[in-house]
């Protein structure tokens, strides 16, 4: 059952399932993201956790920041471990042998974007492939931030990471960010969307929708790392900002794989540049021999906004 | 609902149709598999019951072995009964989630069709997987044919699933040589055989939502090490319940199973240790050269692989003078596994016969009559001269020049 969420003080207030006493950096963008999940509805939630940022700080034993039937395996299976809760809560329902047999159960699976566009890629293809009923959130950091800020298939072109650090004869990483959302919707899940934490009610929106779907749900949610982006911990909000309103980072969503929605057109549309020009990551692109790197970067924006609008118009 | 089978007194299975079978009747809530040669038919006769409404669980179909075990600790988390069926290069791919099975004490049941691992590649049968395994914290137990592997199945929902264990369980049979040969296997009839596993027993599952429990939590230095005692006392401890259990299953059937089971060690002399369908082989053997060589030939086999049944093995050895351990599995620059654990039970015993490792039947090589007749032999030389005449380490089987080593 959704929880009506009207204003930000309501929100603010409302009941915490993801305890705040957590090992989150400050201004980590994760804890917003996952907050406002588990509070936007009243069900029973069964959480499947990937290896990673989220799940070392906030499950150390003894302690625990989940007031929630929570689950963390490995790196690369948080979707399957979802799965087989999921098929197990399917067969005591049938049989019977549910505690709370009337109260809906949603399954929610966590990963960073290491965990999902990587080594838990097969994983989560499975169990969108077999049609399991969970919503699969992608912590998008574009980096692994958990073991040092190495480059991931989801780190933006241009980037500096540990692994492909920018340097006399390098601009950084080389490769365009895997487009998983349009991967998922290949699936034929019918559900997925886009969301970012700066627009907490395009969020939640979101969300309600993806709980209250049958099936499986993929959600890409911008999380802004203050550590490996390289900006002021108090700034994650408008870094988040830049990010949907350069349309980096578009927020919009797929139904039933085709059926594209863009949920929020910016009023000022903002050059990349200036997403850019805040995050240490990017720093070297502003230099003269790396400027064509923004260009480029530019172009790339422009082109994916132009192509989300043509399907949004042609709904196909 | 699931219906009903009527089984006959006897019948035809392989022992993937005995692991089947002893599935369904066990009503598992969820199995999560993936087609892997020579323990696919277990998985074909599983899904075959389910389309014809002899099982009412979940059969979640996974895209790789890795995932399979990752969906039976998800489900098993969860609270319900739940198994598997794996091979050789699929048990490889689901190593890292058994430690994460038996680290959240999750009474998942594996069955394993043993089969060689690559490369080169091979799909015939021999322990490599099962040795892979063994560092595992699971309960290991072994059927050296199909009518123990439908019994030991049957049993290692019981053991697991005990409150007392709460361990994961894999059950070892030989492919081919056991999983694809049709033998007699005396069933249980549905009621009687479920009754005997009886309902599933939850221990904090994620499902109870009155009480939210957290899985697989972090520990560093400060904890690890502890959670890591307490699941090596709780697989040692599991011995008392498995010999429960097997005393219960001998009161049901009349057929009685043992952690260390002796074959003709009653009056001993030399004796083969070893494990799978070559038990049978090696008693054969023993048998053949009592009679015509007046060799007093034993064979004694562990079976219970994990817990390490230490003392039971030492009791069983304590009136022989030489032991062969047979090996079937590479050994990797040691001596294989079975002789560097009897060697250790045996040092801690006041017997200290000669003891030889011999490895074998790699990648499906048969393990003839002649071969292990020559090991029976061998020992009996080591044990009339008291000493060890034998190499320590040879290849039984092998083609071209002998191979041994230790020298």
């Amino acid at each position: 059952m959704s929880k009506i969420i009207k204003n930000l003080k309501q929100f603010s207030t409302s009941n915490d399932r993801f305890e705040g006493a957590h090992l989150l950096c400050p201004g980590c963008a994760h804890s917003i993201i996952v907050r406002e999940l588990l509070n936007c509805t009243d069900d029973n939630l069964v959480i499947a956790n990937a290896t990673g940022c989220l799940e070392v700080c906030t499950a150390v034993y003894p302690h625990t920041s989940w007031d929630a039937s929570w689950i963390h395996i490995g790196f690369e299976n948080a979707a399957t471990a979802a799965s087989g809760a999921e098929a197990m809560y399917k067969t005591l329902k049938r049989k019977g042998r549910l505690k709370e047999p009337d109260k809906p159960v949603k399954f929610i699976a966590f990963g960073g974007d290491g965990a999902t566009y990587d080594i838990g890629f097969q994983f989560l293809s499975g169990a969108v492939e077999r049609g399991h009923d969970f919503t699969y959130v992608c912590l998008d950091n574009e980096v692994y931030a958990n073991t040092g800020g190495q480059r991931s298939s989801s780190t933006p072109r241009g980037a500096s990471t540990t692994t492909t650090p920018a340097g006399r004869v390098s601009y950084g990483k080389k490769r365009y960010k895997k487009d998983m959302v349009a991967i998922m919707a290949a699936h034929g899940a019918p559900y997925v969307a886009q969301v970012a934490p700066n627009k907490w009610k395009d969020m939640v929106k979101k969300y309600q929708k993806a709980l209250s779907t049958e099936g499986p749900v993929y959600i890409n949610a911008m999380s802004a790392c203050t550590t490996e982006w390289k900006f002021p911990a108090d700034q994650t909000i408008d870094v988040s900002d830049l990010g949907t309103d350069s349309l980096v980072f578009p927020l919009y969503e797929i139904e039933n794989g085709h059926k594209l929605t863009i949920t929020y057109r910016p009023r000022n549309i903002v050059p990349v540049r200036d997403y850019l020009g805040v995050q240490g990551r990017f720093k070297h692109l502003f230099k003269k021999e790396n400027q064509h790197i923004i260009d480029e970067m530019q172009k790339a924006v422009n082109e994916k906004w132009e192509l989300l609008q043509r399907r949004e118009e042609a709904g196909i | 609902m699931a219906e009903k089978l009527k089984l006959q007194e006897v019948e035809v299975w392989d022992g993937n149709m005995a692991f089947a079978q002893a599935m369904r009747q066990a009503q598992i809530d969820v199995v999560a598999a993936y087609p892997i040669t020579p323990s696919t038919p277990t998985v074909h006769g599983y899904a075959k019951f389910l389309a014809d409404g002899y099982i009412d669980g979940e059969f979640v179909l996974v895209e790789s072995e890795h995932a399979a075990m990752s969906g039976c600790v998800g489900a098993a988390a969860a609270g319900g009964r739940v198994a598997t069926a794996t091979s050789s290069q699929g048990f490889a791919l689901m190593i890292e989630v058994l430690y994460q099975a038996s680290g959240m004490r999750l009474p998942i049941v594996l069955g394993l069709v043993n089969r060689a691992l690559a490369s080169p590649l091979n799909v015939n049968g021999d322990h490599s997987d099962m040795y892979l395994g063994r560092d595992a914290g699971w309960i290991m137990i072994d059927a050296f044919n199909a009518q123990e592997s439908y019994d030991l199945m049957l049993m290692g929902f019981k053991i697991a699933e005990d409150l007392n264990v709460r361990l994961p369980v894999m059950v070892n049979q030989d492919g081919f040589i056991t999983s694809h040969t049709a033998q007699n296997v005396k069933p249980l009839q549905d009621e009687v055989a479920y009754k005997f596993i009886g309902d599933y027993k939850e221990v904090n599952p994620l499902l109870d939502f009155g009480k939210p429990v957290t899985y697989g939590a972090q520990t560093e230095e400060d904890w690890h090490f502890e959670f890591k005692a307490r699941q090596h006392k709780a697989l040692m401890d599991s011995k008392d319940t498995i010999e429960n259990v097997f005393k219960e299953f001998e009161s049901l059937t009349k057929r009685k199973y043992n952690l260390v089971e002796s074959y003709l060690m009653e009056d001993a002399q030399v004796a083969i240790v070893a494990l799978g369908s070559t038990v049978e082989s090696a008693v054969q053997a023993a048998k053949n050269l009592r009679e015509s060589e007046g060799i007093k030939a034993g064979v004694v086999a562990t079976r219970a692989i994990r817990p390490f049944p230490l003392k039971e093995v030492a009791r069983a050895l304590k009136d022989v003078k030489a032991i062969a351990t047979l090996d079937r599995s590479a050994p990797g620059g040691t001596l294989g596994m079975i002789y560097n654990e009897i060697s250790g039970a045996m040092y801690q015993s006041d017997n200290r016969p000669i003891i030889n490792n011999y490895i074998y039947g790699l990648g499906g090589r048969d393990m003839t009559q002649k071969d292990i007749k020559e090991i029976f032999r061998d020992i009996k030389r080591n044990a009339d001269s008291g000493k060890l005449v034998t190499p320590l380490q040879q290849f039984s089987g092998l083609r071209g020049p002998k191979l041994s080593f230790f020298n």
